[in-house]
């Protein structure tokens, strides 16, 4: 090579540096990523026009029956002429499909709650703004106090509207938030004591997520909504949606706790014994070093079950709650709108896939934003 | 060897008759060590000897089964509050640093004072500062360990005990996981902590370290203590035949 001088047979030296030179055209780029990957032999090209042909076919249809030939606007199903989907009938019954049965008068008390949740939670989530511990503690504890006398009413002046009524898009975001917020301290409670070295807290938290993980959601739900008002006298009357938001928080605490398992096993010993031999006594040490480390390589984990508890909240529809799903179904039902339900079970779809993407995104986000450079080590 | 530095007649460590099983495996016998204020020793012996055993039953990351350890006047006993009392009270540095991975090197430092001496914030991160600086490290305070080299790793882990203010030192192999040519670094910081007075026990392969800074070696193998003598007596006239395999293992390569 150029630059290089011949010293002896064994030894070489070089006194100049070599410039970085752009790599080769072909290999960069659309057209280098092309080739690489979609056309690299016949095999490859073939499949890739095979995917492109089962694409086509797939797409086009729908998106001319979804966007392109759909009906969006009118009264009744006589405004469905085009052939394509009837979004009319999502048109015409969307207050329903957010609010349920609750009053029409009313329904500012739902915006207004989950306004204040969204500004709140906007609030937690851009890293600009200031102030974010007070501002967790108002969301954890005072708020839910807000939420309740608002959305439930019977004082300051507020109407009652029973829970019977609550129903649609609000009722399945009350249950998926409830549920979260609830599931997610239980769970990690539930950990910490399946791996204490005291026996009698061990033994309790490995029968309760055994005995949680080992039965559906659906008899969780059917026995708090049947068997459990055969238990309690009379009198007690326990709310039929409460029963199932107890429900679904026992239950996720058990999944939750195995998650949270899992990431405090992963936690090196010798982080626990730096810990130690500081000081730091166990809450300390698992509040401060074990559980900020544990929790966030446990982000997938837990928005998983995230997304799997949103999923499930809509099982409440067999114990007689309308839930988003249910309150379709419910329209679908309808002489009216006969006909429409796949349109229906579409939005609904829909709707699910927003919160869950978001939920997913979201979570992407915080482990790049946690991530401090170990690990590579 | 030792200096104007002086060593006090108190006692800063004693383990008498102690015994510790890992459950049929005799890990130590009968270990018995006195240590006075201000003294350094440092502990060597092929591996698994129990070295690290010893100084890890000093604060009770190993709980010992047999015999009695009294540091800085407490009994280590099952009481979590004589625990506690130790642990404040004696620093450890680890072969693999065990910095918190989560927390900037200045979180790390601060956090010990502020939740278990509770110190004020601000000014255990001035504490903190003040060691970071003695290590020479303080340009580094708000990285994350991972962006840091072992050596410089090392050094923020023997800040981050030194903001506790201990009476003793415990260094379990702290160079032992590092490059060679961060040993040195690392050395330096713990023989200006040694000239300063520090009671320090370290575990350590390093011969030059102990020539030059131990009051006292002591050679463990198979869990005993066999041999302990200063450091010139020590490596120029060994007693025992297995100190002699031992150093002429190490020395001779």
């Amino acid at each position: 090579m150029t630059g290089e001088t011949l010293v002896s047979d064994s030894s070489k030296v070089t006194d100049k540096m070599l410039p970085d030179l752009p790599p080769p055209a072909n290999s960069t780029g659309v057209i280098g990523w092309m080739r690489a990957n979609l056309f690299s032999n016949i095999t490859n090209t073939i499949m890739t026009l095979l995917a492109i042909y089962i694409l086509y076919i797939l797409v086009v249809p729908s998106v001319n029956w979804a966007l392109l030939t759909a009906d969006w606007i009118g009264d009744s199903r006589d405004a469905c002429t085009s052939g394509g989907a009837c979004w009319v009938f999502i048109y015409n019954r969307f207050d329903q499909f957010m609010y349920g049965f609750y009053p029409e008068a009313e329904r500012w008390r739902i915006d207004l709650t989950f306004f204040l949740l969204v500004i709140q939670v906007a609030w937690l989530v851009i890293p600009k703004l200031p102030r974010k511990g007070l501002v967790s503690a108002f969301v954890l504890f005072v708020y839910p106090i807000i939420a309740y006398y608002l959305l439930y009413g019977g004082s300051f002046g507020l109407n009652l509207v029973e829970t019977h009524k609550w129903g649609g898009l609000s009722l399945t975001l009350i249950l998926a938030i409830v549920g979260i917020v609830a599931a997610l301290p239980f769970g990690v409670l539930l950990a910490l004591g399946r791996r204490s070295e005291m026996p009698i807290v061990k033994s309790f938290c490995v029968v309760y997520i055994e005995f949680w993980r080992g039965i559906p959601l659906i008899t969780v739900l059917f026995m708090a909504s049947v068997m459990l008002p055969l238990f309690v006298p009379e009198e007690v009357d326990f709310d039929k949606l409460l029963r199932a938001m107890i429900g679904i928080v026992l239950f996720q605490s058990a999944y939750m706790a195995e998650v949270v398992r899992g990431g405090l096993q992963a936690i090196p010993k010798g982080q626990y014994e730096a810990a130690q031999a500081l000081g730091l006594n166990y809450w300390k040490m698992m509040g401060l070093v074990v559980l900020p480390q544990a929790l966030k390589m446990m982000i997938p984990g837990i928005v998983n079950t995230f997304i799997a508890l949103f999923k499930d909240t809509s099982l409440v529809l067999i114990i007689g709650l309308f839930d988003l799903l249910a309150i379709v179904q419910a329209g679908l039902s309808d002489p009216d709108w006969l006909g429409y339900s796949v349109e229906g079970y579409a939005f609904v779809a829909l709707m699910f896939w927003m919160f869950c993407f978001s939920m997913s995104k979201y979570s992407q986000h915080l482990e790049k934003h946690f991530h401090t450079g170990h690990g590579s080590r | 060897m030792s200096t104007t530095r002086e060593i006090e007649d108190k006692l800063m460590v004693e383990m008498r008759g102690v015994n510790k099983w890992y459950g049929d495996f005799h890990v130590l016998k009968d270990v018995n060590l006195q240590v006075r204020k201000g003294e350094r020793i440092v502990i060597c012996g092929p591996s698994g000897s129990g070295k690290s055993t010893t100084i890890r039953c000093l604060n009770h990351l190993e709980e010992h089964q047999q015999g009695d350890i009294v540091v800085d006047g407490t009994t280590l006993n099952n009481d979590l509050k004589n625990i506690e009392t130790i642990r404040r009270e004696v620093g450890m540095v680890f072969q693999h640093f065990n910095l918190f991975p989560h927390l900037t090197v200045l979180e790390n430092c601060a956090l010990a004072p502020i939740w278990v001496r509770k110190t004020p914030r601000k000014e255990a991160e001035e504490l903190a500062m003040k060691f970071l600086r003695r290590v020479k490290i303080e340009e580094q305070a708000l990285k994350y360990p991972g962006q840091l080299s072992g050596g410089q790793q090392q050094r923020v882990a023997i800040a981050r005990s030194l903001c506790m203010n201990p009476q003793v030192m415990l260094f379990d192999e702290p160079t032992s996981a590092l490059d060679p040519e961060m040993i040195k670094e690392v050395l330096d910081v713990m023989v200006e902590l040694a000239d300063e007075g520090m009671t320090m026990l370290c575990v350590t392969h390093e011969m030059g370290f102990a020539k030059t800074v131990a009051d006292r070696v002591i050679f463990m193998d198979k869990g005993q203590i066999i041999e302990e003598n200063e450091p010139h007596e020590f490596f120029n006239n060994p007693q025992s035949e297995r100190t002699q395999a031992f150093l002429s293992q190490i020395l001779n390569h």
